[in-house]
């Protein structure tokens, strides 16, 4: 057995024909051509995406470049921790989070209504075959609301809102609200489309009203899913409530555009530690929550 | 399947029993349970949420008075209305076409520098074989899990001060959150993945290098492919905001001249903005469909 296995040449000379089912080992990459191939169309591609962006890295290293950024970094040690900061940092990022929850609480108030008049499970007609017209047109246009709600970005909201209700959390709130009403006023009428709907449907032919079929037997087949798409949802907007501070929401992003303005590099590395902890805390609850309800 | 009634059962029953029988889930007489028992995980979790949400509204101090009033609806009546006619004019035209070109070529360009540097952090975040110690395993789990948690926009603003205002701030913001978060999923995928072909060049003596690239690399990349396409989808919306600090694109437009109260033009930039997301989104959806088919 071993003198056989000996006897079959693994690296043979090149040129003599394969024997046996062994084959010869190709000394090259077999798919070399078509690899160069690939790289050389991806760089073509690339080459004027680069362009439309200004992408020119050796910007970074001109030397008056590099001295700005290197101040800037150095100046991150030490952190600054005296008391008012501390102080200001404890309120401002409570207020991230009581941003985020309001915004979501309102979300919801604008989310559940509409994901209910949007569902098609919960439409008497289309018991009997087709939808109505009537109907499917409503349904239509709330659906065509949550998309326009959810696809313009809350910072856009955001900056409409601090020019109609000035600087504060009043606008980072009703944007957040704005947006993450559509976005889970859409996903709750998905998820309540997607499962086993004939506890409703049966409901309905037995003359239970909408709302009956919907609490009987539509919720409990689908609570822990949307309780969990929310408690996520929630998670989101704390970090997006960050963001949201930078065109004068309030919370912890407007403290930390404030000392970038100003070039203050221990303010910023520790606004940061902050928020990469909060983002991590949140992350943290929302995964034991929603294993929680799963 | 109807239990026999035991003699017990009979003697202390009611009339009610025997009307209703034993077949009903809980007996008619009894009491739903309290609405709070110390012992329910679900009341302190709802009690919990309830204290959370009023205590927020009652911290924000929220200004319903100037969003509810007259005042404010007249105001935001007149805002919406200076939105009309949107500036259609040319030359204004080329301007946002230019914009929206450069917020896809910064959203295109980053996820692409993020899937390279992705990779190459995924590799040291993995334990690719059951041999494998692993050490910078943790540490650049960590480095990811950074990268990740700062928000494009964060960065963005970070990055204007070395790389100056314009679209390569915004790429090089869109691509580090972008590494971290697709880093993350490419480790999984690797780990995740069939370890039989690896093992069986590793026992040949391959080294790995090439364990990596003609085992590992071949099996994930599809996955890795769909992570990218799917980050790209979330990046153009990311872009299309960025400018607001000053990182290019339409953003940037948009936030140049809403400060200049240039509403008309404003009013063709958000129409801008919301057709190339319509745009992304169906065009996501139509081949997420083709896929599955």
């Amino acid at each position: 057995m071993s003198a056989a296995a000996s006897n079959l040449p693994i690296a043979r000379p090149s040129g003599s024909p394969p024997v046996g089912p062994l084959m010869k080992a190709p000394a090259r990459d077999p798919a070399f051509a078509a690899r160069v191939m690939w790289l050389s169309v991806a760089l073509v591609l690339l080459w004027p995406l680069g362009v439309a962006t200004e992408f020119r890295l050796w910007v970074l290293w001109e030397p008056e470049n590099r001295k700005v950024s290197a101040n800037f970094v150095r100046s991150f040690w030490p952190l600054v921790y005296d008391t008012e900061f501390l102080e200001m940092l404890l309120r401002e990022t409570w207020r991230t989070v009581a941003m985020a929850t309001a915004g979501v609480t309102l979300a919801l108030v604008l989310a559940v209504p509409l994901s209910l008049l949007a569902t098609r499970v919960l439409s008497l007609s289309a018991l009997s075959g087709r939808m109505d017209r009537w109907p499917a047109v409503l349904r239509w246009c709330v659906r065509a609301t949550l998309i326009v709600l959810r696809s313009i970005p809350e910072l856009i909201w955001a900056l409409v809102f601090v020019r109609v209700v000035g600087l504060g959390p009043t606008a980072g709130v009703l944007a957040i609200a704005l947006t993450y009403g559509g976005m889970l006023g859409k996903v709750y009428a998905e998820i309540l489309e997607s499962g086993e709907s004939h506890a409703a449907q049966t409901l309905m032919r037995n003359g239970s009203g909408r709302l009956q079929a919907f609490v009987y037997g539509l919720l409990p087949s689908h609570a822990a899913e949307l309780a969990s798409y929310t408690v996520y949802r929630w998670e989101c907007a704390i970090r997006s409530s960050v963001v949201l501070g930078f065109v004068g929401a309030g919370g912890l992003g407007q403290q930390l555009d404030n000392s970038m303005k100003m070039f203050n590099g221990g303010e910023v590395a520790t606004l940061l530690l902050v928020f990469i902890a909060l983002v991590a805390l949140a992350d943290r609850v929302s995964a034991w929550l929603r294993k929680a309800l799963a | 399947m109807k239990p026999t009634p035991t003699p017990t059962s009979i003697s202390d029953a009611t009339p009610l029993t025997r009307a209703f029988g034993q077949d009903a889930a809980n007996p008619p007489w009894k009491l739903p349970p309290p609405l709070f028992d110390a012992r329910c995980r679900a009341c302190w979790f709802t009690a919990a949420l309830l204290v959370l949400v009023v205590a927020s509204f009652v911290s924000l101090n929220l200004d319903w008075a100037a969003f509810a009033s007259m005042d404010a609806a007249r105001s935001m009546g007149r805002f919406v209305a200076e939105f009309f006619p949107p500036d259609l004019s040319p030359i204004f035209l080329g301007k946002v076409v230019w914009a929206a070109w450069e917020t896809l070529a910064m959203s295109a360009l980053g996820t692409a520098i993020a899937a390279l540097l992705g990779l190459a952090l995924a590799v040291p975040a993995s334990r690719l074989s059951s041999q494998d110690p692993a050490w910078l395993r943790s540490p650049t789990r960590w480095l990811l899990n950074a990268l990740r948690a700062i928000p494009e926009l964060v960065w963005a603003a970070l990055l204007l001060i070395s790389a100056g205002l314009g679209p390569m701030a915004g790429t090089l913001a869109l691509a580090l959150h972008t590494s971290g978060v697709l880093g993350r999923l490419f480790a999984e995928a690797m780990e995740n993945v069939n370890s039989g072909p690896g093992d069986a060049l590793r026992t040949q003596g391959v080294g790995p290098l090439r364990v990596f690239a003609y085992a590992t690399l071949p099996q994930v990349l599809p996955q890795l492919m769909s992570y990218m396409l799917y980050r790209w989808e979330n990046n153009i919306r990311a872009a299309a905001v960025l400018g607001v600090v000053g990182a290019g694109g339409l953003g940037q437009l948009l936030s140049f001249h809403m400060g200049l109260f240039q509403m008309n033009k404003t009013a063709t930039i958000l129409a801008a903005m919301l057709l190339m997301v319509g745009c992304v989104d169906a065009l996501s959806f139509s081949v997420r469909r083709w896929l599955n088919r």
